[in-house]
């Protein structure tokens, strides 16, 4: 049996961190709780937050269960983690800027080119491009669990354009709407600062020919995209105006936007549509959600994109395995937060390790998302495991294993009043002149008991994430 | 040779467009078999946008015109001066990997009778021999014939047809090449003559094919050889979409009509 560390408790104690919060749940009437319950089920669906988190698909009109009891990190178990996070993202771009410049890691064997440069995320057309800064993953979104009191481990990088850092917003608001008094007698760590940091994030990134102070949209791909809310709110929370590709049209050496005062140039794009779809004229010629045109302005120096097209390649699952190896290479720094143990099945030794030891493993799709397509081997059935084993079979290089980690638990309230279950979590780390990080992040519950898989399509739940100060 | 180059492209519409935005890859490459001299592109009524050299050594440049406009023009002149590099493409910079070039495009999908082709040639280990052997066996199953095949014909189905003209030739070699795991490329540019003496009135293509310490050696299955001296080189892509030299949209209704001039033509001593 596997023994899962409950964030709450230290042996039969309760963490300093949730003292407080623990003694708020002990004395709480049953018909308070309900009736809070409900009140912020009305706020969510009042304010329209019902997406779908991590492009996951889904019902886009579904709420995404919101669980009342926040996760809490104290102090220093937060800096430790940002110190991590940061450095992360730090290898990441360096890892972009290299592999669409000399490629230095590769020429040096410690990355397999093909891995690289036969990744479809590999956009060739950027090759020798550098963009502003030399930052290509302006939002790095950092999924993390936790197995012990010291023990993190990254399970992906998200590097292109991560989304549900408007739940984080949004569970913070609603608990401080619902709960006032819990923020009164704990210090805890705003997170409402996250929309003017994006903001400059973008902002200091402009391009050189920018005059004045730089103009930032957030370009969607329209009102039907299940992440369209997230859209429309941080472009309301910074200012910025949002637009679809029909609004926006490359006029000589610029980009400029319809507006109803006539024509406005645009210095920095943070597009929230994928890299095929940007421009007709360099990508699929089909696509009608980009601006045509729009790479040549790019790649000559007169708008910017967030992310960078081609930034996917430093997060696939096949890659994931070598960011230790960047963080050495490029930083010279050993890796402060650890990757998860993964086996390559296109490797001979792995495929036969992980074909013998199916029912300890969690196994995935290379390009998988959202909890589809994998195998959970501790918890699947012995037929599961043998229809799954023929899948691997048959195309064992689209799969990597995993062990099944011992997620950590946070006290969550259900049913029959308050009971662990498993978490995980992605931070938001902003990298533009600066690396900034919010203290918090996005939490998310499996909210079934025992249930591994947190994903929103797959019965999960969202919290919101306290860090303590000092 | 001083090869005196024009090439118009005019794009006629039956419903004046708007908004066109072009991107244009016409520009010759820069590389030991060529130097060119006044070249000059004309969009009368258009601006001139961004012009950079991209990873793969090409110049780009883009274009708008705002319209209305019923004809579009895009307007190429200027003179070259080549070389015989025995299909080499030396001294040529670029910055994109060789194996960025090993994916498969929607035209350049193996099927299963050109993985066999692709499988049949045995090799003593030298890429140059078996790029050589990929291009012959090629040429040898796709014959030359003008109006079989259109823009959008696969690698498969010309070669399942058998016949076709110098793009499906450079699809289908690119295809297998990549089948052998040797980079390859589509190339666009413009031919003076065929090997007996033919004036060749059109735009041509390609195919390059990365061979060890050569590098990018380019190889035109249509005509049977390596370009030369009668070759002008424009730009490269995974295949003829992604090399094209004009790609454009506008806004408008109407139907397009196009139609292209091209002449190549050797100057005087």
């Amino acid at each position: 049996m596997m023994v899962h560390y409950n964030e709450m408790f230290e042996g039969e104690a309760v963490r300093e961190p949730y003292a407080r919060l623990s003694e708020w749940v002990r004395t709480m009437p049953e018909d308070f709780r309900q009736m809070k319950q409900a009140e912020a089920e009305a706020l969510f669906r009042r304010i329209g937050i019902t997406f779908a988190v991590y492009g996951e698909g889904g019902d886009p009109d579904r709420l995404i269960p919101f669980d009342m009891m926040p996760r809490v990190f104290e102090q220093a178990e937060w800096r430790r983690l940002e110190r991590g996070i940061k450095q992360r993202a730090r290898a990441l771009n360096a890892f972009l800027r290299d592999v669409y410049g000399r490629g230095e890691i590769i020429r040096a064997g410690r990355i397999p080119a093909r891995l690289v440069y036969q990744n479809e995320a590999y956009e060739k057309a950027v090759a020798g491009f550098v963009p502003p800064r030399g930052v290509y993953s302006h939002i790095i979104g950092i999924d993390l669990v936790r197995t012990a009191k010291d023990e993190f481990f990254v399970l992906e990088d998200n590097c292109r354009t991560p989304s549900g850092v408007s739940y984080m917003l949004e569970n913070r608001e609603i608990m401080m709407r619902m709960f006032p008094q819990l923020f009164r007698k704990n210090h805890i760590e705003p997170v409402d600062q996250y929309p003017e940091l994006l903001r400059r994030t973008l902002e200091s990134v402009a391009p050189a020919k920018c005059q004045g102070r730089p103009t930032c949209v957030i370009l969607t791909p329209g009102h039907f995209n299940s992440a369209y809310y997230e859209h429309s709110f941080l472009a309301n929370l910074m200012g910025l105006e949002l637009v679809e590709g029909a609004d926006l049209f490359v006029d000589g050496e610029f980009v400029y936007m319809r507006t109803t005062q006539g024509p406005k140039r645009v210095d920095v794009i943070y597009r929230r549509i994928d890299d095929p779809f940007l421009d007709p004229l360099c990508f699929r010629p089909d696509s009608m959600l980009g601006v045509p045109g729009l790479m040549d302005v790019y790649r000559s120096g007169g708008v910017s994109i967030c992310s960078a097209p081609g930034a996917g390649v430093a997060d696939d699952k096949a890659i994931y395995t070598f960011v230790p190896e960047m963080i050495r290479f490029y930083l010279g720094e050993e890796p402060l937060l650890n990757n998860v143990r993964t086996w390559t099945l296109w490797k001979d030794d792995d495929y036969r390790y992980v074909m013998a030891n199916l029912p300890d493993l969690v196994v995935k799709e290379v390009h998988g998302s959202g909890g589809y397509g994998m195998l959970v081997g501790p918890k699947a059935g012995k037929e599961e495991i043998e229809t799954f084993r023929k899948k691997i079979e048959a195309n064992p290089s689209n799969y990597i294993a995993q062990p099944t980690l011992a997620l950590s638990t946070c006290p969550t309230f259900v049913e029959e009043g308050i009971a662990p279950r498993h978490v995980d979590l992605r931070p938001f780390c902003l990298c533009g002149d600066r690396i900034e990080l919010v203290p918090g992040g996005l939490t998310r519950v499996a909210l079934r008991e025992g249930s591994l898989v947190v994903n929103s399509s797959q019965g999960g739940g969202v919290k919101d994430t306290w860090v303590l100060s000092e | 040779m001083k090869l005196r180059i024009s090439h118009e492209t005019t794009y006629g519409y039956d419903q004046p467009i708007r908004n066109l935005v072009q991107s244009l890859r016409l520009t010759p490459s820069v590389f030991e078999g060529q130097k060119t001299h006044d070249w000059r592109i004309e969009i009368p009524g258009g601006i001139r946008g961004p012009g950079f050299r991209d990873g793969a050594g090409d110049w780009v440049e883009g274009w708008t015109l705002r319209g209305p406009a019923e004809e579009v023009s895009v307007r190429i002149s200027g003179h070259v001066e080549t070389r015989d590099t025995a299909g080499v493409l030396r001294g040529h910079r670029e910055m994109i990997h060789p194996l960025a070039y090993l994916r498969s495009t929607h035209a350049t999908t193996p099927d299963k009778a050109l993985r066999e082709a692709a499988m049949s040639l045995k090799t003593t280990g030298d890429h140059l021999e078996l790029a050589h052997g990929l291009s012959a066996l090629i040429a040898g199953t796709i014959a030359f014939r003008p109006g079989v095949t259109e823009t959008h014909t696969t690698a498969a189905e010309a070669f399942a047809l058998g016949e076709g003209v110098c793009q499906d030739h450079a699809h289908a070699l690119i295809t297998v090449a990549r089948l052998r795991e040797l980079p390859a490329r589509y190339v666009s540019g413009y031919l003076h003559s065929t090997a007996d003496g033919q004036a060749h009135e059109a735009a041509h293509a390609w195919a390059e094919i990365h061979v060890g310490n050569l590098g990018w050696v380019g190889f035109d299955a249509a005509n049977r050889c390596c370009p030369d001296e009668r070759y002008v080189r424009l730009g490269s892509g995974l295949d003829a979409s992604d090399a094209a030299p004009i790609r454009g949209v506008a806004m408008g209704t109407g139907t397009e009509r196009l139609a292209i001039r091209v002449q190549v033509e050797e100057m005087e001593q």
